[in-house]
């Protein structure tokens, strides 16, 4: 099913005002419903293999999955939907190549890379990540963050030994707790969340949101929700006035209209049924 | 301990270890370095150690001093760095073995923190919580985290020059992210003050902390029902216009405010001059008209 019309993705990618490279890399294919952002880490141009290889190998392995498997359809052995196992084996795949290539080429050695990526259907999402690059979401004009971090400051947080106001100044920002390629094995975190038409979903590295407030972000996606690839400019405009000491990336996804699955062939089967 | 290598055109004069808590030097016979130059004012410099950080203080020199080619006042040295007095250079090396202390720009790549990193600090804040068994007390295990942090940025640090990776390596379970998590909404990120776009100008709400540096502007409403008010721009966004028709966003940006299109067929003018798609950087006393509404924006500080 072809998604181009339901969805309006817009992203845009940047180094930031510090940084010479680009650690980020963004993918999107409208067509299949799937978007993915990730930031990567490792010496040299190591961060940027990592996440090149992370948004290419789960692009397209999952589109080429989805011709196979309808990511409704409730997988038996999970009792799931098929989406969920679908990304699951598909990152677990990008985290095995990460992984390989950093033991066996001394140079990309210890790479790894955060992860978050949506695949829509059925007007549902399946969201998964790793680490600290984020999903909102933007509905009736209020700004939700949908995924949390896995880093050690949201554990902290988490446990109440720091409240939200200390973490923004708190020095450990850069620590995560979960990545992709780091290890052979790798747990992502992968929720199905339900979408409407008018929401916008906005999938953003850390550059991001620890440059701008969440506050001036939802603020932008308010003010320029009309003009989507104009908020994404904005918001990396904003990252980068505000300092850009990281590289910035951001995913913009506006569901334009409902989605539902094609359920004709099934509704005809019962039909034969009776 | 560490030691400063003092030399002068490539040649070294002489070695001197940091053994006070005050090393001053000057160009007066009473000072720990005395470097007998006319470039050199009489009390130059001093340099502050405690336990393994030492840090230089410039005492008012007349020609001042150098780190690693940067005037500074005060500086916290780092192995290696190159202090300047006049034609003399000093060279601090911090003592062999001590990890250099993490700098800032450790804290700012994103690292993965190793659970192994992580268990080896709680083991130690176990043994400093005065040797209790089992499970660390909360305290303990706080901690532990953050100096397994630090461990992890050391060792970011330890490897050398930026470009080094910033992992170590070493495979175990992670004590840490256990709980699944809840509900998706946690930050409930406080949602933008709603743009209420009242054509033909906007967006107004408790003024946001001015940025050093930022110039603060403001529109005035020239045409319309509104005609005569005032609109202070100090929120980094502001939209004009009127939803579905046609709409523009004021930008704040350290170099000024910056007129955009956002959606409608026309594009809105700057003194009568189509703007384009592309940003416009407004200049003081620019007439904007937008929906059909005059307005001009002026600089208030």
């Amino acid at each position: 099913m072809d998604l181009s019309r339901a969805l309006q993705i817009v992203s845009s990618t940047d180094p930031g005002m510090v940084r010479a490279h680009n650690e980020d890399a963004v993918v999107s294919d409208p067509a299949h419903g799937i978007v993915v952002l990730a930031d990567g880490m490792g010496g040299y141009n190591a961060g940027e293999v990592a996440s090149g290889m992370a948004t290419t190998v789960i692009a397209t392995e999952v589109a080429q999955a989805l011709a196979s498997v309808n990511p409704q359809d409730v997988d038996p052995q999970t009792r799931r939907p098929q989406a969920e196992s679908l990304l699951r084996e598909q990152i677990l795949k990008a985290n095995t190549s990460i992984h390989q290539a950093a033991q066996s080429q001394p140079q990309y050695a210890g790479m790894g890379t955060t992860l978050v990526t949506c695949l829509f259907y059925d007007n549902r999402m399946m969201v998964a990540h790793l680490g600290d690059s984020r999903l909102y979401r933007m509905r009736d004009g209020a700004l939700t963050q949908v995924t949390r971090d896995h880093s050690l400051l949201q554990e902290q947080i988490d446990s109440g030994l720091l409240t939200p106001e200390q973490a923004k100044t708190a020095q450990h920002k850069n620590l995560v707790t979960k990545a992709l390629g780091i290890d052979p094995s790798v747990e992502p975190e992968i929720r199905e969340y339900r979408t409407a038409p008018g929401d916008i979903y906005l999938l953003c590295s850390d550059g991001l949101c620890d440059m701008v407030s969440d506050e001036d972000i939802g603020m932008a996606l308010e003010a320029l929700g009309a003009n989507l690839e104009l908020a994404a400019q904005q918001l990396v405009q904003m990252a980068n006035d505000n300092g850009g000491r990281d590289n910035v990336s951001v995913i913009l996804v506006r569901v334009l209209r409902e989605y539902p699955a094609a359920r004709g062939v099934i509704a005809r089967f019962f039909a034969w049924l009776k | 301990m560490a030691k400063l290598i003092l030399s002068m055109d490539g040649l070294v004069l002489k070695e001197i270890p940091l053994v006070k808590e005050r090393t001053t030097i000057g160009r007066k016979p009473h000072n720990d370095i005395q470097i007998d130059n006319l470039a050199v004012s009489g009390e130059h410099a001093v340099i502050v150690t405690i336990l393994n950080d030492s840090f230089l203080e410039d005492l008012g020199s007349t020609n001042g001093t150098l780190v690693n080619g940067n005037a500074v006042k005060k500086h916290f040295l780092q192995n290696n760095d190159i202090v300047e007095l006049g034609k003399y250079k000093l060279k601090y090396l911090a003592e062999p073995g001590q990890q250099p202390a993490a700098t800032a720009a450790d804290f700012e790549k994103t690292m993965v923190l190793r659970p192994s990193a992580m268990k080896a600090a709680q083991d130690q804040a176990r043994a400093m919580a005065g040797g209790t068994h089992g499970q660390p007390q909360p305290q303990a295990a706080e901690a532990a985290r953050a100096s397994a942090a630090q461990q992890a940025a050391a060792s970011a640090a330890s490897t050398g020059t930026a470009s080094a990776t910033e992992k170590e390596k070493s495979p175990a379970a992670s004590p840490g992210a256990t709980a699944p998590m809840t509900a998706p909404s946690t930050a409930a990120a406080a949602s933008a003050a709603a743009t209420a776009s009242l054509p033909p100008a906007a967006t107004s709400a408790a003024p946001a902390v001015p940025k050093s540096g930022q110039i603060l502007g403001a529109i005035q409403i020239l045409s319309g029902g509104n005609a005569g008010k005032e609109l202070e721009l100090a929120k980094p966004l502001t939209t004009l216009g009127k939803p579905g028709v046609q709409v523009a966003v004021l930008t704040r940006r350290p170099q000024g405010y910056f007129l955009t299109h956002v959606e409608g067929a026309k594009q809105p003018t700057v003194n009568g001059q189509s703007i384009g798609a592309a940003p416009h950087m407004l200049k003081d006393h620019d007439v904007i008209e937008i929906a059909g509404v005059k307005m001009e924006y002026f600089v208030k500080s």
